[in-house]
């Protein structure tokens, strides 16, 4: 029996009026890892923008239908978007981390909801760089601007820099895409520790990825219009090995995309 | 074989032409910098600071000219830069993309190209008789701000959009709300880039002539001004006043004021290239 | 698979709602977004104002003196006891000095611009850019030094009657200070021609000049016009050159050897004065900003539509 964190109903987005993903209906379990897939342009990332209200930022883009964050409609006019976004985080594609120092970007998120106290911000910085397994490499230069760092290093600067602000989703777009073997199984290692407090929600054209990391997996296919659908919704070892549905079956065994 | 010698040939001859026009731009530099060295050195000594023009060359300065255009664009860049800056946060950060927005950019190019002396017809019923600010420092330095605002904006701007994009984002997904990604994250990246439109439009509004004389302000000035409300006058002013004498002697003066007002302006200049060198190689993402 | 809710929904609600916290945060940012619009509206006001003003004082003087004498006298003479207010002669000087300095400015501006983007080496451009970027950036005034005590000189050798102030000079000096306007924006249009079409070109064995001048300008072509238009602008409304090297004698001639007066010349000649403000003959100066005002913002909307339009095709 699990529990859902988030869900998506009769999800409809579009960009100057032409549907990108079109009536998605999925529930995340709480805790878990949940991997979308998909061939690219169906709408992966759009969707998962939709879950802290990103696509806000976007003037062209609309979105119709719910989605409900512990049973409230975050896109109703009464619910304050700063709030979710601090307790849904999101790591990007390719690591953005400012250009500051690496105790600036963590502390940059406590900071601006309130967090004065210089004490409680420097337990914070270490909480969150341990929690994403990258204190022991940064603890001596914290000081040090974060774009010295390498780039698997600064993906999981961002990853610190997400847990800061005490979220309980974390949102991954292709996270570990722009990042080298080694590197990227860091970030899986971490994503399988996260678990025990965070859902995470991770956005992979990576196949095997999914399969390793995932509890849950969410299939998306866009058609001959290219407006995203889903496809198929699982534990990721049904889908992998036992599919229903005929396409999601194609793609798991690179037939296209 | 013959037509394409030929060809080739013509080619030759072009590319001398372009070259040849190309190195104009050189050659006047130089003929212009020799002429005002040759005439203008001679007169560069301390008496030429801190003196105040007199009707007698030898005797004459451009201490109160100096003071003039530090005042005048001190005030310039008080006024200015603020409001250029939220001008251009505006536009690239906030500003929808509607009929208003275009019309503001629409406006604002168009402003680039209005020529100066318009500014001054401004100036004069605006500040000099509208806020009977008189023909005072202020009038001159609010004048010179509606002048350069233009300028400014452009360049703020063109330094916010060289901001990647996913900066904006990571602030944004933290919670943080628009003018804090733009006060904590933007700004700071976007700031070498914004000195060096500051610069470059202050170094601008310091060479300008037509509009001053425009809302008056003098030619004559023996007394050093000692606040806004003051009359002046500044450097390019003295020099046009100098220029348009007969005399020699006053000719040398006038290459004198040039030649330290080149040294200032091609400072500000160097300064701003080597600012803008600095920028492009320090960040990498 | 089973899946659930938690009854949790409550809590989060109030949790998520915006409180008064939320909504202070809200009014703070519309606050600042609406100075920094204030800011940006600084712009539009400034052009309103420039209109108002040229009108309020304009008008006045077209009550007094008609649209038919202002365009067809061939006399400007507003400061003297027989009084014409014909502005010909000045559009006449303006017009002349702006085309000796066009005719200077865009052959070489363009020859510059293609040179740079079609043949010059890194190196170079390296010197060159620089060089323009300078000669962009220095005072008009020092170039009105330059025209009245260094081009006029050298140019009486070789001309004899060259009258002191002429037109023949500050034109050339305009010229001169206009090439970095006309080469830089005339080689960023070049520079926004796709390599392919030059490669295209290349491939059929076309020359370098014939790339330059067949493929590169024409499909450069309504860039290089919004140069030249842009150019002109400038030229119509310099002031400080024309009036330290091209005279104060507003007469009716297109001899470039004789002094003239422009309309910007006249503006900077009644500011100078002690004509009194309020009087017909002070307003001449709003007329005269009036019609210099039309003729530079017909320019530059001409030239921004047209460098719009080649941005929209090579994006």
């Amino acid at each position: 029996m699990e529990e859902i964190i988030l869900e998506a109903q009769n999800l409809t987005v579009y960009y100057d009026g032409r549907p990108a993903i079109e009536e998605v209906n999925l529930r995340i379990p709480r805790r878990r890892i949940t991997a979308i897939i998909g061939p690219s342009g169906c709408g992966k990332s759009t969707l998962l923008r939709c879950f802290n209200r990103m696509n806000d930022l976007i003037p062209s883009a609309r979105v119709e239908g719910k989605v409900l964050f512990e049973g409230v409609n975050i896109y109703t006019p009464d619910v304050d978007v700063v709030e979710v976004r601090r307790r849904i985080g999101m790591v990007f594609q390719k690591p953005n981390p400012f250009p500051k120092s690496i105790y600036e970007n963590v502390a940059f998120g406590p900071r601006i909801h309130g967090v004065r106290d210089r004490r409680k911000l420097d337990e914070i910085v270490e909480r969150c760089l341990r929690a994403a397994a990258l204190w022991d490499e940064v603890k001596d230069k914290l000081h040090q601007n974060a774009l010295t760092l390498s780039g698997g290093q600064q993906q999981r600067l961002c990853i610190a820099r997400a847990l800061a602000t005490e979220p309980e989703v974390l949102l991954m777009d292709e996270p570990a895409s722009s990042l080298d073997p080694i590197a990227t199984m860091k970030i899986e290692d971490l994503m399988r520790e996260l678990t025990r407090e965070y859902t995470i929600v991770i956005v992979t054209h990576n196949m095997q990825q999914a399969a390793r990391v995932s509890d849950y997996t969410v299939f998306m296919l866009a058609g001959e219009e290219r407006v995203g659908r889903l496809i198929e919704f699982g534990p990721t070892q049904q889908i992998f090995t036992r599919p229903r549905d005929r396409r999601t079956e194609d793609y798991i065994t690179g037939r296209f995309g | 074989m013959e037509l394409r010698k030929r060809r080739e040939l013509i080619g030759r001859v072009f590319e001398g032409i372009a070259l040849t026009a190309t190195t104009i731009g050189l050659v006047a530099l130089t003929l212009l910098l020799l002429d005002v060295a040759r005439r203008g050195l001679g007169v560069l000594s301390w008496s030429f600071f801190v003196n105040y023009p007199s009707r007698f060359p030898e005797q004459a300065g451009i201490r109160s000219a100096l003071l003039g255009t530090l005042w005048v664009i001190s005030l310039t860049a008080l006024f200015s830069v603020p409001l250029g800056i939220a001008a251009a946060i505006y536009l690239e950060e906030y500003a929808p993309r509607n009929r208003l927005t275009r019309l503001i950019e629409l406006n604002i190019n168009n402003l680039a190209g209005v020529p100066s002396i318009i500014y001054g017809l401004l100036g004069l019923e605006l500040f000099v008789r509208g806020m009977r600010l008189e023909r005072s420092i202020l009038a001159g330095a609010l004048t010179l701000s509606l002048l350069i605002l233009p300028i400014l904006i452009t360049a703020s701007r063109e330094a916010l959009r060289a901001v990647p994009m996913s900066l904006r984002e990571a602030g944004f997904a933290l919670g943080a709300t628009r003018w804090q990604v733009v006060r904590h994250q933007v700004l700071p990246v976007a700031f070498p880039g914004i000195l060096t439109g500051i610069i470059l439009s202050l170094s601008r509004a310091i060479g300008e002539t037509a509009p001053l004389i425009t809302i008056g302000a003098l030619t004559f000035i023996a007394f050093d001004p000692r606040g806004p409300l003051d009359k002046f006058t500044v450097l390019p002013i003295q020099i046009f006043n100098w220029v348009s004498r007969p005399q020699e002697g006053f000719h040398r003066l006038a290459a004198g004021a040039i030649l330290v007002l080149l040294v200032v302006l091609l400072s500000m200049n160097a300064f701003a290239i080597y600012l803008r060198n600095r920028l492009q190689r320090r960040y990498q993402w | 698979m089973e899946l659930t809710t938690r009854p949790v929904a409550l809590i989060t609600r109030a949790r998520l709602q915006r409180g008064i916290a939320a909504q202070w945060r809200e009014w703070g940012e519309l606050a600042i977004q609406s100075l920094l619009f204030f800011a940006a509206m600084i712009s539009v006001f400034t052009t309103i104002g420039i209109v108002i003003v040229l009108l309020v004082e304009a008008l006045p003087f077209f009550q007094q003196v008609s649209l038919v004498e202002f365009l067809t006298d061939t006399q400007w003479t507003p400061l003297f006891a027989q009084k014409h207010f014909g502005i010909a002669p000045l559009l006449a000087g303006t017009l002349l000095t702006s085309a000796v300095a066009l005719a200077l400015a865009i052959p070489v501006g363009l020859l510059s611009a293609i040179y740079l983007s079609e043949y010059a080496p890194a190196r170079v451009r390296a010197i060159i850019k620089p060089i323009l970027e300078i000669l962009a950036g220095i005072p008009t005034v020092v170039y009105g030094y330059f025209a009245l005590l260094f081009v006029t000189p050298l140019l009486k050798r070789v001309i004899p009657n060259l009258e002191t102030f002429n037109a023949l000079s500050a034109g050339l000096t305009m010229g001169i200070m206009i090439i970095p306007l006309v080469s830089s924006l005339s080689e960023d249009a070049l520079y926004a021609v796709p390599n392919s079409l030059r490669e295209a070109a290349y491939a059929l064995g076309a020359t370098r000049l014939e790339v330059a001048l067949r493929v590169a300008v024409p499909a450069a072509l309504s860039g290089i016009v919004a140069s030249f238009i842009l150019a002109a602008s400038r030229a119509i409304g310099e002031t400080m050159i024309v009036a330290i090297a091209a005279g104060q004698r507003p007469i009716l001639t297109l001899d470039p050897r004789r002094a003239i007066e422009t309309m910007t010349a006249y503006i900077v000649q009644v500011s100078l004065g002690d004509t009194p403000h309020g009087t017909l003959e002070f307003r001449t100066i709003f007329a005269v900003g009036l019609v210099l005002f039309l003729f530079t913002l017909a320019l530059n909307m001409i030239a921004i539509r047209i460098i719009q339009r080649y941005r929209e095709v090579y994006r």
